[in-house]
C-alpha cells in the first residue's frame, strides 16, 4: 500500500506544482481513480481542448483493464451490491491483490478495493497539502510521469518472452509523431499499433 | 481551456475509464470463451501502449535544441538500469525522477 501513498502524494504535489487548485486531483481521485489516467490528465488538462483524444487516450490506457475484468469475470460473480464499487476499483494494485488471494471472501475484497481508494485519495490529498508546504524549488518533478511508464513498460518486457509489440508500439508513436507533429499525432498512432498488431499475429503466435 | 471544458475533460475520462472495466462484466460471459482475437490483443497491447506512452511522454522534447533531450534520455537510461538491477517499481519511478531533476540542474545553462 506504501505504492499508492507513494504515487499519490506525488501526484498532489504536481498537480500544486502545476497550479492547479485542490479540487481538480481530489475530484479525478474520487471519479477516476486510474493513476495513470489521472497523471496524464494533468497533462491534457493544460493543453488545448480535445474531447476525442482525451477519450481514446482514456480507452487506451484503461486498455489492460478490459483484461483485468475477464480475468475476474468468475471471481466477481455473485457479488450483488458490492459488484459495481469492485468493478469501478479494478485499479493494477487491487487486481493484483484480489487476483493473488485465491480464497478471499467478498468482503474481504471490497475491503481491498475501499482500501486503496481510500489510500489513493489521502495520498493525493496529503501531497497537495505538502506542495503548498514546500519551499524548495520542484522543477522537473513532472519526470515521474516518464519515468512511471518506462518502469512499468520495462517491467512487462522483462516478463514477456514476446518483445516485438514493444518496438511496434515505439516505432509507430516515434513515426507518427514525426509525421503530425505533437499535436495530432496520437490517434494516428493508435491506428497504426491496431494495424500492426492485427497484420503480425498470425506470426507473433507463431513464435516466428 | 475553460473551466468547463476542464470539468468535461474529467468527466470524460472518468467515463471511459469505468467503461473500460465495466465492459467484460457487460459483454462476456463466463461459459463462452472470451475470442480468441481479444486474446492475443491482451497478451500483445501492454506493451505497445505503454511503448507509446513512453513515447508520448517524450512529444514536447526538443531535440535539435538546448541541451537536446540529454536529461530526459539519460533519465530514462536510470530508470531502466535500475529496473534491470533491482526490479522495484517505486525505487525505480524514484531513482528516474531524481536523475532528471538533478541533471536539469547541472547541464542545462
Amino acid at each position: 500500500m506504501a505504492g499508492y501513498w507513494f504515487l499519490g502524494i506525488t501526484y498532489g504535489v504536481l498537480a500544486h506544482s502545476l497550479g492547479f487548485s485542490i479540487w481538480y486531483p481530489l475530484s479525478m481521485a474520487l471519479f477516476i481513480f486510474s493513476g495513470s489516467a489521472e497523471f496524464l490528465a494533468l497533462g491534457m488538462l493544460c493543453a488545448d481542448f480535445n474531447p476525442v483524444s482525451v477519450a481514446c487516450m482514456g480507452l487506451v490506457v484503461g486498455a489492460r483493464h478490459l483484461f483485468y475484468g475477464i480475468t475476474m469475470l468468475d471471481r466477481y460473480k455473485n457479488m450483488g451490491w458490492r459488484k459495481p464499487f469492485l468493478i469501478f476499483g479494478l485499479t493494477d494494485e487491487t487486481f493484483a491483490v484480489n487476483y493473488n488471494a485465491k480464497d478471499a471472501s467478498p468482503n474481504t475484497m471490497l475491503l481491498v478495493s475501499l482500501l486503496d481508494y481510500l489510500y489513493w485519495i489521502t495520498g493525493g490529498l496529503m501531497g497537495y497539502t505538502f506542495g503548498t508546504l514546500l519551499t524548495f524549488d520542484i522543477h522537473g518533478l513532472e519526470f515521474v510521469v516518464t519515468a512511471m511508464f518506462v518502469t512499468i513498460f520495462m517491467d512487462q518486457f522483462l516478463k514477456e518472452k514476446e518483445h516485438r509489440p514493444a518496438w511496434i508500439g515505439i516505432g509507430c508513436t516515434a513515426l507518427c509523431l514525426f509525421v503530425f507533429g505533437s499535436k495530432y499525432f496520437i490517434l494516428p498512432a493508435m491506428a497504426l499499433i491496431l494495424v500492426f498488431l492485427t497484420l503480425m499475429r498470425k506470426r507473433m503466435e507463431g513464435g516466428k | 481551456m475553460s473551466t468547463l471544458q476542464q470539468a468535461i475533460t474529467i468527466a470524460i475520462l472518468a467515463a471511459v475509464t469505468f467503461l473500460t472495466r465495466a465492459l467484460p462484466f457487460l459483454i462476456f460471459s463466463r461459459e463462452k470463451p472470451t475470442p480468441k482475437y481479444i486474446q492475443y490483443l491482451g497478451s500483445v497491447l501492454p506493451l505497445a501502449v505503454f511503448g507509446m506512452l513512453v513515447v508520448y511522454c517524450l512529444k514536447d522534447v526538443e531535440w535539435m535544441q538546448g541541451v537536446h533531450g540529454i536529461p530526459e534520455v539519460l533519465g530514462i537510461l536510470a530508470t531502466v538500469l535500475i529496473h534491470v538491477w533491482r526490479r522495484q517499481l517505486f525505487l525505480s519511478i524514484a531513482t528516474g525522477t531524481i536523475v532528471y531533476m538533478i541533471l536539469i540542474r547541472v547541464i542545462l545553462p
